[in-house]
């Protein structure tokens, strides 16, 4: 461990390598967040599936690259599978959750991440997988070779910021994006102006799981998945909309690409077995600090 | 006390067939210690889940810390634990009598001990917590647990412990475990019963309804919220170490800490059976380790992805579970007065409004 840090001390390139890998990693990150603290604030429901979702869309990059075709393709067939796969889900689950407490809609699908993750573990196998998209050996080189990027990690980047910038515009400007701010802020004036409020819920949580699915399309191609990931990516979201708050882009924008560059160092200092432990051990140190905040103001973190 | 007589009986017939069930079915001994270990599990999670309204996915902490404790314990009495794990069950173990049942009975106190301990930490960082924010603060304590203990090579790392090897005849082991567990699941559910009945529990009962005004009353209520989940972290941490004895050899993620399999049965164990109620945790806890033994074996794998639509179904549609069903079908039964149908509309009113009500 001690090596290590001397080696990150010696070789300052190395620093600027993991920020860099941690940077385009943690952009994806933030497309997954942003979807929970979507569902979070406009229905408040806290979904715990939300790596499952993920996990699923880099399954469907996979199984496009197993026909042959480069598993880029798959984002816009995810985007749409997983809309559908969110709709549904919306009208068998998630409706009988949203008015009731807040334990309930957090068990319910950390069951249907349990039922995702184990089916996806079935049909696919539990093999660590990756979706090629033939770019991942082509690489840019700065600072003279020092520091490598590929390709693929590069236009995974710029497809996770121009994604979320269609999703944010969506969100100002459009008829529907309108109606679902207007819902996250007073549900029952909305239903009054005539806004079809379970068509609104319907649509947010298809949307994050479209989110969600063009994040895994990402992940598989820059990263790798595995049935049993998911988990973790859930935490992931959770820390990030935890650190930054629900409503608050740039935030939660922050706080993603922060966590991937944590993670990289972490992940070189400790050693990859206690990438997990980091994820988690960051979730609890967000948890701590917002309640040290909380009690400054004498009220409980609700 | 009154209260307490209607629990004699079905509590009586169960202790006599738990005493004569390993005789009259000696091969399922194994089965029968599970199910008292499921049945512990169940209860110790309503304390705080059912009675007190805090809903925690990572009570299994308590279960591996007490287990490793245990394992420490009793091989650290004798031999030198870094070696020991080092060497992955290389060195020749050989315990006598005296010095196997020396260490066990130190480990399990030491297991409950260092759970409570544990609690109490554990407590001061995730008790500010409400909500949504205390179930994924104490999931994520519990997954760190497990890979912290998974990189930690003094105690075997992901490669685990073996447990010193009970020096008798197995069937004596089997039935020594059986027992432990059943003594077990009779102290947890006696204590408990004795602790509702008290000041103590009404008080986190009052936690449960609204913490803001309970305080506003005087209740201490990080004292009583620290000592609920004390008592809880006391007898599940016994149980990991029964139960790690009991399996011979213990790893961080699927025997110690296993976060999404025992850590979640018990929370679907008590919804099934009915949170915040006595008996509702051990209907559970039987009805749900009877049906997965029949059916998991011919699901072929299946088996999670039921489990996942049993969780879903169970939080959805029935979440006040059988014996808060039962209690709102014959409220007579429990001891609830019905008046008339004012009354009567107004008890299911706050039994909406409250989920769940203690029995009796």
């Amino acid at each position: 461990m001690i090596d290590n840090i001397n080696l990150l001390i010696l070789a300052p390139y190395l620093n600027v390598q993991l920020l860099l890998d941690g940077l385009l990693i943690g952009a994806i990150f933030v497309l997954a967040a942003y979807g929970l603290a979507l569902v979070w604030g406009v229905m408040n429901v806290k979904n715990l599936a939300q790596g499952d979702f993920v996990i699923m869309g880099g399954y469907i990059a996979w199984q496009v690259g197993t026909w042959g075709v480069n598993p880029l393709f798959g984002l816009p067939l995810a985007i749409v599978f997983m809309f559908a796969f969110g709709w549904a889900i919306y009208y068998l689950v998630i409706r009988y959750v949203i008015e009731r407490d807040l334990f309930t809609s957090l068990l319910a699908t950390f069951g249907m991440g349990l039922v995702i993750s184990q089916s996806i573990n079935l049909l696919f196998g539990p093999e660590v997988q990756i979706a090629d998209s033939g770019l991942s050996i082509r690489s840019i080189y700065i600072f003279g070779g020092e520091v490598t990027v590929s390709e693929i990690k590069l236009l995974s980047f710029l497809m996770a910021s121009s994604l979320a910038a269609v999703v944010i515009l969506f969100m100002k400007n459009s008829r529907m994006g309108q109606a679902i701010r207007a819902t996250a802020q007073d549900a029952r004036a909305a239903k009054v102006m005539g806004i079809d409020t379970e068509r609104v819920y319907a649509f947010t949580f298809a949307l994050n799981a479209a989110i969600c699915g063009a994040a895994g399309v990402l992940i598989a191609m820059i990263w790798n998945i595995q049935p049993f990931y998911g988990m973790t990516h859930s935490i992931r979201s959770f820390v990030i909309v935890t650190a930054a708050g629900f409503g608050n882009i740039p935030g939660v924008i922050m706080a993603g690409l922060g966590l991937g560059a944590a993670e990289q160092f972490s992940g070189f200092v400790f050693g990859a077995e206690l990438q997990q432990a980091t994820v988690v051990g960051l979730l609890v140190a967000v948890l701590v600090w917002r309640q040290i905040q909380s009690s400054r103001n004498r009220q409980a973190v609700i | 006390m009154k209260q307490h007589s209607q629990h004699l009986i079905p509590g009586l017939a169960i202790l006599i067939f738990s005493l004569a069930a390993p005789f009259l079915f000696p091969n399922y001994v194994f089965q029968f210690a599970l199910l008292w270990l499921m049945i512990t599990f169940a209860l110790t999670w309503d304390t705080l889940g059912g009675q007190m309204g805090y809903n925690s996915l990572g009570n299994i902490v308590f279960f591996g810390v007490g287990m490793y404790t245990s394992a420490l314990v009793q091989i650290g009495l004798y031999y030198d634990i870094g070696e020991y794990t080092a060497a992955y069950g290389a060195i020749l173990v050989q315990y006598d009598m005296e010095q196997y049942f020396t260490g066990l009975i130190i480990g399990l106190i030491a297991a409950g001990l260092v759970a409570v301990v544990f609690a109490l930490a554990f407590g001061t960082i995730v008790f500010g917590l409400r909500g949504p924010y205390f179930a994924i603060g104490t999931l994520g304590v519990a997954l760190a647990a497990g890979e912290l203990v998974g990189a930690w090579d003094w105690v075997g790392a992901g490669s685990g412990i073996s447990m010193p090897v009970y020096p008798g005849d197995p069937d004596d082991r089997a039935l020594l475990y059986y027992f432990l567990l059943l003594a077990l699941g009779v102290s947890t559910f006696l204590f408990l019963m004795w602790l509702y009945s008290t000041r103590f529990g009404l008080a986190i009962n009052a936690i449960r309804d609204d913490e803001e005004k309970a305080e506003a009353m005087g209740i201490h209520t990080k004292r009583h919220k620290t000592v609920a989940w004390s008592v809880s972290a006391f007898f599940l941490g016994i149980s990991g170490a029964i139960f790690g004895n009991m399996a011979g050899f213990i790893e961080p993620l699927e025997v110690a800490f296993p976060t999404i399999t025992f850590g979640i049965f018990m929370v679907v164990m008590c919804l099934l059976g009915g949170k915040g109620t006595l008996w509702g945790p051990v209907l559970g806890a039987t009805l749900f380790h009877v049906v997965k033994e029949v059916t998991w074996t011919h699901l072929l794998g299946w088996q999670w992805v039921v489990l996942g639509l049993l969780i879903i179904i169970n939080v959805v549609f029935f979440q006040q579970g059988i014996i808060g069903w039962a209690q709102d079908k014959w409220p007579e039964r429990f001891g609830i007065i019905v008046e008339d149908d004012d009354a009567l509309l107004a008890a299911q009113d706050t039994a909406e409004a409250l989920p769940d009500k203690g029995v009796g």
